[in-house]
């Protein structure tokens, strides 16, 4: 009776979370639907953009009117530099954190995530003037450290949740072997956190990706990734849901397969030190 | 190879690069994503082969990331833009700030007293042309010829509000999914707002008076309000309060709509057979009145202005000239159809009897020369622009009072609410801004 009412249990709680995991991916489907229909197709009642013809018109034009592969290779360039230069500086702030912590070490932790908290149109012009200035404008390297500033609060953040996981008591056994603070960091600690540091990677190349205010208000053209790609087929004035739909399948398209094989590492890391 | 061979050769190939180099100027354009933009994209080979020494990139964005963009690098003198793609909204606030280059030498072949006077009239800060008019439009009304017949009326060119209500009530048939008329109720400056202060005008209300004071307690302001409400409640769609121009454009491309008052480019799209369903059935008429002597039409122009940070002002004032051109207009012509030549900026354009024979080109224009951006109301105010008032503030107001009278017609509030409100809320910020002393 008990395992009959459990598996009742399981059979519901699966529904429901299929429901719900398709509720969330349903916006996504339907973009994916609507590049491949017409500007006319695309419009119509929901029903009817089923049932309508498909076409790979839109991917067609978008390829004609813009460099896929420059803001492809851009957005590749920025998310996965911007998380390695993230992660040299976080490895060592959040092995301070977690096994040297000091009296205000809670307090600079808050203090870090508050940085998040302010809008980022707030520090707009004094950045556009320092980028000016420094002649960082449509950069790579300008928007890359940027990007590492913007998200190293949640680096850090994870990495600390993942480190304190790790007994002190190894570091130390390290430290009593004569190891130096380096070795320690690069051979002992490093090795034993990998599993977090990839999901830490993973989850920042993912909101280095999808970040589209400083990467639009700092580029033009050169460094362009991809959200400027997806930003120049909108249009208040005229039919532009298949072309834009298009834009957005083949920008999200690389990250989509990414998050698909490193879903079980991100899961884990996101939820990891959660319960304890 | 001796010493002084091989150094002679070395400047030779140095002296050669560099002369490469400052033949090749390449400029920057950043440019808004419609149709006409990106035509012209598609025809730069006319360009190059009259200037084969300047080189032009593009930047293409939304309306509204573009704004943004090209504000921040303007106001920063940023550097980044040789060519920017702006608004009658921006052209006379830049202007004032000096940003902007004047165009007034543009060679003597550009023919400037070509340009439509309503038009260029937006354009011009204290006698210098800041930037030169791409594309023009302003509203009308576009109807179903096929439901007003069934109606049993027939649309005068010039219209009155009430004869739009009248008409509304007749085409009206909701079991058919037929609505009256559809108008823009999305909040914001260039959505509902930009056809209710173009309305608004024709009611005899205005932004401001004389001295910055809002105006939104008085009469006319009530009237616009209400009878817009009262119009959109009873005879326009459900869900009105979601609807800008694309959504619009697509319930009268289904055939759902008896009228739509909108853009005059929509003209375009609604009798193209590829994408509407009721190509074939649409007539065009004035924006109405009230026989106040102002009609409820707008003025918009997409110009090509060049800031004053650009290090390659002659390359960006040759590319201005050519794109805004009467040479660019015939090559259009010549290469896409009459149809499809960007419309509202020249008055040789109108003259022509191959344009002439395009539907909606004399609406189009009689609605252009019904607009006067310097005078803009029925009585004087002290601001220029029809369907917004050409102050930096504007952006921030318009939204705010866009949301008020969006949030009405959602019917969660009411008109006299709505305008309380915003009467409330703008002489708060019109305080702070130091306009009202």
């Amino acid at each position: 009776m008990a395992r009959k009412s459990s598996s009742l249990k399981t059979s519901v709680v699966t529904v429901a979370a299929w429901t719900i995991g398709f509720l969330i991916f349903f916006p996504i489907l339907w973009i994916i639907i609507l590049s491949f229909k017409t500007e006319g197709d695309a419009i119509k009642a929901p029903l009817e953009v089923l049932t309508s013809g498909w076409t790979l018109h839109s991917y067609a034009e978008v390829q004609e009117r813009s460099n896929y592969a420059l803001h492809f290779w851009n957005s590749v360039v920025l998310s996965v530099g911007s998380t390695l230069l993230a992660l040299v500086i976080a490895v060592p702030a959040a092995w301070a954190m977690a096994f040297v912590p000091g009296k205000r070490t809670k307090d600079l932790l808050m203090w870090m995530l508050s940085t998040k908290m302010m809008p980022a149109v707030g520090v707009l012009v004094p950045m556009y003037l320092l980028f000016r200035d420094l002649g960082l404008l449509d950069s790579r390297a300008g928007l890359t450290v940027v990007l590492t500033l913007i998200n190293l609060p949640i680096v850090i953040w994870m990495l600390y949740t993942y480190f304190k996981e790790i007994p002190g008591e190894i570091l130390e056994a390290a430290r009593m072997d004569g190891a130096t603070l380096r070795s320690e960091i690069l051979y002992i600690l490093t090795p034993m956190a990998v599993p977090g540091i990839a999901s830490t990677m993973l989850l920042n190349i993912i909101l280095a990706w999808n970040e589209a205010f400083w990467t639009l208000q700092l580029t033009t053209k050169a460094a362009a990734p991809l959200t400027q790609f997806i930003a120049s087929y909108s249009s208040p004035e005229g039919l532009f849901y298949a072309k834009l739909s298009a834009a957005s399948t083949m920008a999200i398209a690389p990250i989509l397969i990414l998050g698909w094989f490193s879903q079980k590492q991100l899961v884990r890391g996101l939820t990891f030190g959660a319960v304890k | 190879m001796t010493m002084t061979y091989r150094a002679m050769l070395g400047a030779t190939v140095a002296l050669t690069l560099a002369s490469a180099a400052l033949a090749e100027t390449t400029i920057t354009v950043a440019t808004v994503n419609n149709g006409d933009m990106i035509r012209m994209q598609g025809l730069m080979d006319d360009f190059n082969a009259k200037h084969p020494d300047i080189k032009v990139e593009w930047v293409t964005l939304e309306e509204n990331i573009l704004r943004q963009k090209v504000t921040t690098d303007i106001a920063t003198k940023g550097g980044q833009f040789d060519v920017m793609t702006i608004g009658t909204y921006e052209a006379p606030i830049w202007g004032k700030q000096g940003w902007l280059v004047s165009l007034n030498d543009l060679p003597a072949e550009y023919d400037v007293d070509d340009l439509l006077p309503a038009i260029r009239g937006g354009l011009t800060v204290d006698g210098n042309l800041v930037a030169a008019p791409f594309y023009g439009e302003s509203s009308m009304v576009m109807y179903r010829t096929d439901l007003m017949e069934k109606a049993g009326l027939t649309m005068p060119e010039a219209p009155t509000w009430a004869f739009i209500k009248d008409a509304a009530a007749k085409m009206t048939d909701k079991d058919a999914e037929i609505y009256g008329i559809c108008l823009r109720g999305k909040a914001g400056w260039g959505e509902n707002m930009a056809f209710l202060t173009a309305m608004s005008n024709s009611f005899g209300a205005k932004w401001f008076d004389a001295d910055w004071k809002p105006q939104f307690d008085q009469q006319p302001w009530k009237d616009t309000l209400n009878f817009y409400l009262d119009l959109m409640t009873n005879y326009g769609p459900p869900g009105a309060s979601n609807n800008g121009f694309n959504e619009n454009l697509a319930l009268f491309q289904q055939g759902k709509c008896g009228m739509w008052i909108d853009a005059t480019v929509a003209a375009s799209f609604v009798t193209n057979p590829k994408e509407s369903t009721v190509a074939d059935k649409v007539g065009f008429a004035l924006a109405p009145d009230n026989g106040l002597g102002k009609r409820g039409n707008w003025l918009w122009a997409w110009n090509l202005g060049i800031p004053a940070g650009s290090q390659k002002v002659d390359a960006a004032k040759a590319f201005v000239a050519w794109a805004t051109s009467k040479e660019y207009l015939a090559l259009v012509a010549e290469k896409e159809g009459w149809a499809n030549v960007p419309p509202g900026t020249r008055t040789s354009l109108y003259e022509n009897p191959e344009y002439q024979k395009v539907p909606f080109a004399k609406m189009t224009l009689d609605s252009i020369n019904a607009a006067d951006p310097t005078k803009p109301t029925v009585d004087p105010v002290p601001y220029v622009g029809v369907q917004f008032v050409a102050i930096p503030e504007f952006q921030g107001l318009g939204t705010m009072v866009g949301q008020l009278f969006s949030a009405a017609l959602a019917g969660s509030s009411t008109a006299d609410d709505a305008l309380a409100q915003a009467q409330a809320a703008v002489t708060t910020e019109m305080t702070r801004a130091g306009y009202i002393k």
